[in-house]
Protein backbone atom coordinates (compact mmCIF):
# COMPACT_ATOMS: atom_id res chain seq x y z
CA UNK A 1 0.00 0.00 0.00
CA UNK A 2 3.02 2.09 0.84
CA UNK A 3 4.54 1.78 -2.09
CA UNK A 4 1.20 2.07 -4.02
CA UNK A 5 1.37 5.48 -2.49
CA UNK A 6 4.73 6.61 -3.76
CA UNK A 7 3.95 5.31 -6.89
CA UNK A 8 1.07 7.64 -7.02
CA UNK A 9 3.09 10.52 -6.31
CA UNK A 10 6.24 9.81 -8.69
CA UNK A 11 3.34 9.04 -11.49
CA UNK A 12 1.35 12.54 -10.95
CA UNK A 13 5.40 14.51 -10.86
CA UNK A 14 6.01 12.44 -13.91
CA UNK A 15 2.60 12.97 -16.00
CA UNK A 16 3.11 16.91 -14.98
CA UNK A 17 6.50 17.17 -16.29
CA UNK A 18 5.32 15.01 -19.77
CA UNK A 19 2.74 17.33 -20.53
CA UNK A 20 4.58 20.37 -20.02
CA UNK A 21 7.69 18.92 -21.72
CA UNK A 22 5.48 17.50 -24.78
CA UNK A 23 3.51 20.74 -25.07
CA UNK A 24 6.32 23.20 -25.02
CA UNK A 25 8.24 21.35 -27.19
CA UNK A 26 5.42 20.67 -29.67
CA UNK A 27 4.54 24.71 -29.37
CA UNK A 28 8.07 25.13 -30.56
CA UNK A 29 9.11 23.04 -33.46
CA UNK A 30 5.68 22.77 -34.32
CA UNK A 31 3.34 19.83 -34.67
CA UNK A 32 3.87 18.59 -38.53
CA UNK A 33 5.66 15.84 -36.40
CA UNK A 34 5.82 14.28 -32.84
CA UNK A 35 9.10 15.89 -31.92
CA UNK A 36 7.59 16.19 -28.01
CA UNK A 37 6.76 13.27 -27.26
CA UNK A 38 9.70 11.83 -29.00
CA UNK A 39 11.80 14.07 -26.46
CA UNK A 40 9.94 12.94 -23.13
CA UNK A 41 10.11 9.06 -24.39
CA UNK A 42 14.03 8.82 -25.17
CA UNK A 43 15.01 11.83 -22.15
CA UNK A 44 12.75 9.56 -19.79
CA UNK A 45 14.75 6.27 -21.35
CA UNK A 46 18.13 7.79 -21.05
CA UNK A 47 17.03 8.55 -17.15
CA UNK A 48 15.88 4.98 -16.40
CA UNK A 49 18.84 3.53 -17.41
CA UNK A 50 21.25 5.94 -15.01
CA UNK A 51 18.29 4.93 -12.27
CA UNK A 52 18.07 1.19 -13.45
CA UNK A 53 21.91 1.22 -12.43
CA UNK A 54 22.52 3.25 -9.74
CA UNK A 55 19.28 1.54 -7.66
CA UNK A 56 18.92 -2.28 -6.86
CA UNK A 57 15.12 -2.75 -7.50
CA UNK A 58 15.55 -5.84 -4.24
CA UNK A 59 17.34 -3.81 -2.21
CA UNK A 60 15.08 -0.14 -2.06
CA UNK A 61 11.88 -1.19 -2.98
CA UNK A 62 10.56 2.83 -2.43
CA UNK A 63 13.20 4.40 -4.42
CA UNK A 64 12.13 2.08 -7.36
CA UNK A 65 8.42 2.36 -6.85
CA UNK A 66 8.65 6.45 -7.10
CA UNK A 67 11.29 7.10 -9.01
CA UNK A 68 10.96 3.90 -12.18
CA UNK A 69 7.35 2.90 -12.02
CA UNK A 70 5.76 6.35 -10.53
CA UNK A 71 7.77 8.74 -11.97
CA UNK A 72 9.33 7.48 -15.21
CA UNK A 73 6.71 5.48 -15.67
CA UNK A 74 4.04 7.78 -15.87
CA UNK A 75 6.49 10.17 -17.58
CA UNK A 76 7.04 8.39 -20.83
CA UNK A 77 3.63 7.61 -22.87
CA UNK A 78 3.09 4.62 -25.82
CA UNK A 79 -0.58 5.99 -26.02
CA UNK A 80 0.19 9.32 -27.62
CA UNK A 81 3.13 8.07 -29.47
CA UNK A 82 0.35 5.33 -30.86
CA UNK A 83 -1.92 8.16 -31.54
CA UNK A 84 0.45 10.26 -32.89
CA UNK A 85 1.22 7.28 -35.56
CA UNK A 86 -2.12 6.81 -36.65
CA UNK A 87 -2.69 10.67 -37.04
CA UNK A 88 0.17 10.32 -39.60
CA UNK A 89 -0.56 7.48 -41.18
CA UNK A 90 -4.61 8.44 -41.37
CA UNK A 91 -2.98 11.28 -43.16
CA UNK A 92 -1.26 9.53 -45.30
CA UNK A 93 2.52 10.75 -44.41
CA UNK A 94 3.70 6.95 -44.41
CA UNK A 95 7.18 8.44 -44.70
CA UNK A 96 6.70 10.46 -41.03
CA UNK A 97 4.57 7.63 -39.32
CA UNK A 98 7.69 5.06 -40.08
CA UNK A 99 9.73 7.62 -39.40
CA UNK A 100 7.89 8.28 -35.86
CA UNK A 101 8.06 4.68 -35.17
CA UNK A 102 11.76 3.81 -36.13
CA UNK A 103 12.98 6.63 -34.55
CA UNK A 104 11.37 6.36 -31.13
CA UNK A 105 12.31 2.67 -30.92
CA UNK A 106 15.63 3.14 -31.98
CA UNK A 107 16.51 5.95 -30.36
CA UNK A 108 14.71 5.17 -26.51
CA UNK A 109 16.92 1.34 -27.20
CA UNK A 110 20.30 4.15 -27.53
CA UNK A 111 18.88 6.34 -24.65
CA UNK A 112 18.58 3.55 -22.16
CA UNK A 113 21.49 1.82 -23.27
CA UNK A 114 23.59 5.10 -23.00
CA UNK A 115 22.29 5.97 -19.55
CA UNK A 116 22.64 2.16 -18.05
CA UNK A 117 26.65 2.94 -19.33
CA UNK A 118 26.65 6.46 -17.85
CA UNK A 119 24.90 5.37 -14.34
CA UNK A 120 27.79 2.67 -14.38
CA UNK A 121 30.34 5.34 -14.99
CA UNK A 122 29.13 8.30 -12.93
CA UNK A 123 27.81 5.50 -9.85
CA UNK A 124 29.20 2.57 -10.18
CA UNK A 125 27.15 1.00 -8.38
CA UNK A 126 24.65 -2.40 -7.94
CA UNK A 127 22.95 -3.45 -11.46
CA UNK A 128 19.49 -4.69 -10.78
CA UNK B 1 -9.95 21.73 -35.88
CA UNK B 2 -9.95 18.62 -38.24
CA UNK B 3 -10.29 15.32 -36.23
CA UNK B 4 -6.41 14.45 -37.68
CA UNK B 5 -4.86 17.52 -36.29
CA UNK B 6 -6.06 17.15 -33.00
CA UNK B 7 -5.05 13.57 -32.84
CA UNK B 8 -1.35 14.46 -33.38
CA UNK B 9 -1.15 17.13 -30.53
CA UNK B 10 -2.18 13.77 -28.09
CA UNK B 11 -3.81 16.17 -26.29
CA UNK B 12 -1.62 18.52 -25.25
CA UNK B 13 -2.71 21.62 -26.88
CA UNK B 14 -4.49 23.42 -23.89
CA UNK B 15 -1.52 24.44 -21.78
CA UNK B 16 -2.34 28.24 -21.01
CA UNK B 17 -0.09 30.37 -23.39
CA UNK B 18 -0.67 33.36 -21.50
CA UNK B 19 0.58 32.85 -17.45
CA UNK B 20 -0.42 36.28 -16.71
CA UNK B 21 -4.11 36.01 -17.05
CA UNK B 22 -6.00 34.85 -14.06
CA UNK B 23 -8.27 33.03 -15.99
CA UNK B 24 -6.03 31.28 -17.86
CA UNK B 25 -4.07 30.64 -15.30
CA UNK B 26 -6.96 28.95 -13.49
CA UNK B 27 -7.59 26.96 -16.26
CA UNK B 28 -3.63 25.94 -16.36
CA UNK B 29 -3.67 24.83 -12.65
CA UNK B 30 -7.30 22.74 -13.62
CA UNK B 31 -5.28 21.07 -16.49
CA UNK B 32 -2.30 20.35 -14.34
CA UNK B 33 -4.93 18.71 -11.92
CA UNK B 34 -6.42 16.69 -14.36
CA UNK B 35 -3.41 15.49 -15.86
CA UNK B 36 -1.80 14.46 -12.69
CA UNK B 37 -4.96 13.12 -11.23
CA UNK B 38 -4.88 11.12 -14.19
CA UNK B 39 -1.59 10.09 -14.08
CA UNK B 40 -1.62 8.85 -10.47
CA UNK B 41 -4.83 6.29 -11.65
CA UNK B 42 -2.84 5.61 -14.78
CA UNK B 43 0.14 4.81 -12.90
CA UNK B 44 -0.90 2.75 -10.32
CA UNK B 45 -2.95 0.81 -12.49
CA UNK B 46 0.03 -0.15 -14.55
CA UNK B 47 1.81 -1.17 -10.93
CA UNK B 48 -0.81 -3.28 -10.27
CA UNK B 49 -0.96 -5.23 -13.48
CA UNK B 50 2.66 -5.16 -13.52
CA UNK B 51 2.38 -7.38 -10.42
CA UNK B 52 -0.31 -9.43 -11.24
CA UNK B 53 1.18 -10.39 -14.37
CA UNK B 54 4.77 -11.35 -12.86
CA UNK B 55 2.61 -13.14 -10.17
CA UNK B 56 0.74 -15.34 -12.73
CA UNK B 57 3.38 -15.71 -15.42
CA UNK B 58 6.83 -14.72 -13.77
CA UNK B 59 9.33 -12.54 -14.34
CA UNK B 60 10.92 -14.27 -17.67
CA UNK B 61 9.19 -11.94 -19.97
CA UNK B 62 7.66 -8.22 -19.92
CA UNK B 63 3.58 -9.12 -19.98
CA UNK B 64 2.57 -6.97 -17.60
CA UNK B 65 4.17 -3.72 -19.52
CA UNK B 66 2.99 -5.11 -23.11
CA UNK B 67 -0.41 -5.46 -21.86
CA UNK B 68 -0.60 -2.18 -20.38
CA UNK B 69 0.78 -0.44 -23.03
CA UNK B 70 -2.05 -2.55 -25.87
CA UNK B 71 -4.81 -1.26 -23.70
CA UNK B 72 -3.55 2.01 -23.17
CA UNK B 73 -2.80 2.61 -26.95
CA UNK B 74 -6.51 0.89 -27.59
CA UNK B 75 -8.23 3.26 -24.96
CA UNK B 76 -6.79 6.41 -26.59
CA UNK B 77 -7.40 5.63 -30.08
CA UNK B 78 -11.16 4.63 -28.99
CA UNK B 79 -11.44 7.96 -26.87
CA UNK B 80 -10.25 10.37 -29.37
CA UNK B 81 -12.31 9.45 -31.62
CA UNK B 82 -15.63 8.48 -29.88
CA UNK B 83 -15.21 12.38 -28.09
CA UNK B 84 -13.42 14.36 -31.25
CA UNK B 85 -15.51 16.56 -33.56
CA UNK B 86 -17.29 13.93 -35.29
CA UNK B 87 -18.04 12.02 -31.87
CA UNK B 88 -21.13 10.52 -30.17
CA UNK B 89 -20.19 11.69 -26.74
CA UNK B 90 -19.05 15.06 -25.76
CA UNK B 91 -15.92 15.80 -23.93
CA UNK B 92 -14.21 18.63 -22.81
CA UNK B 93 -11.04 19.56 -22.89
CA UNK B 94 -10.55 18.63 -19.20
CA UNK B 95 -11.92 15.64 -19.57
CA UNK B 96 -10.20 14.67 -22.37
CA UNK B 97 -6.81 15.94 -20.89
CA UNK B 98 -7.63 13.62 -17.67
CA UNK B 99 -8.09 10.34 -19.70
CA UNK B 100 -5.67 10.44 -22.74
CA UNK B 101 -2.40 12.80 -21.58
CA UNK B 102 -2.98 11.84 -17.98
CA UNK B 103 -4.49 8.03 -17.50
CA UNK B 104 -3.57 6.58 -20.65
CA UNK B 105 0.22 8.91 -20.41
CA UNK B 106 0.59 6.89 -16.71
CA UNK B 107 -0.84 3.48 -17.69
CA UNK B 108 1.11 3.32 -20.64
CA UNK B 109 5.23 3.72 -20.46
CA UNK B 110 8.07 3.57 -23.15
CA UNK B 111 10.96 3.84 -20.32
CA UNK B 112 10.14 0.53 -18.52
CA UNK B 113 9.58 -0.90 -22.56
CA UNK B 114 12.85 0.04 -22.97
CA UNK B 115 14.57 -1.19 -19.94
CA UNK B 116 13.14 -4.49 -19.87
CA UNK B 117 14.40 -5.08 -23.39
CA UNK B 118 17.80 -3.93 -22.24
CA UNK B 119 17.99 -6.36 -19.93
CA UNK B 120 16.55 -9.13 -21.31
CA UNK B 121 19.26 -8.51 -24.33
CA UNK B 122 21.92 -8.33 -21.98
CA UNK B 123 21.05 -11.15 -20.11
CA UNK B 124 21.66 -12.91 -23.32
CA UNK B 125 17.89 -13.35 -24.11
CA UNK B 126 18.34 -11.58 -27.55
CA UNK B 127 15.92 -13.40 -29.39
CA UNK B 128 13.24 -12.27 -26.37
CA UNK B 129 14.22 -9.61 -26.60
CA UNK B 130 14.01 -8.34 -30.66
CA UNK B 131 10.62 -10.21 -30.09
CA UNK B 132 9.69 -7.78 -27.36
CA UNK B 133 10.67 -4.94 -29.55
CA UNK B 134 8.94 -6.28 -32.82
CA UNK B 135 5.48 -7.79 -30.99
CA UNK B 136 4.91 -4.78 -28.41
CA UNK B 137 5.04 -2.09 -31.57
CA UNK B 138 2.88 -4.18 -33.89
CA UNK B 139 0.18 -4.73 -30.96
CA UNK B 140 0.38 -1.13 -29.97
CA UNK B 141 -0.31 0.21 -33.44
CA UNK B 142 -2.97 -2.43 -34.06
CA UNK B 143 -4.51 -1.27 -30.83
CA UNK B 144 -4.86 2.46 -31.24
CA UNK B 145 -5.98 1.72 -34.76
CA UNK B 146 -8.69 -0.97 -33.75
CA UNK B 147 -9.82 1.61 -30.70
CA UNK B 148 -10.30 4.15 -33.86
CA UNK B 149 -11.87 1.48 -35.87
CA UNK B 150 -14.68 0.56 -32.74
CA UNK B 151 -15.31 4.60 -32.35
CA UNK B 152 -15.80 5.04 -35.68
CA UNK B 153 -18.03 2.58 -36.50
CA UNK B 154 -20.11 3.48 -33.12
CA UNK B 155 -20.66 7.21 -34.44
CA UNK B 156 -21.76 6.27 -37.47
CA UNK B 157 -24.43 3.69 -35.68
CA UNK B 158 -25.71 6.38 -33.57
CA UNK B 159 -25.26 9.16 -35.42
CA UNK B 160 -27.03 8.35 -38.86
CA UNK B 161 -30.27 9.79 -37.43
CA UNK B 162 -28.46 13.42 -36.52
Amino acid sequence: MYHLLLVCLGGAIGAMARFFLSGFVARRVGETFPWGTMVVNVSGAFAIGVVAHAVAREGTPAIWALAVTGCLGCYTTVSSFSLQTLALAREGEWLRAGGNVLLSVVLSLGGVTLGFAAGSLLIGGGAP
Amino acid sequence: MSSPRRLRSGGADVAAAHPGDRRKTNEMIRTYAAVAAGGMIGGVTRALVSLASTALWGGGFPFGTLLVNIAGSFLIGFYATVTGPEGRVFAGPLQRQFFMAGFCGGLTTFSAFSLETLLLAQGGKFMAAGLNVVISVMAWLAAVWLGHIFAMRLNRLRGSGQ
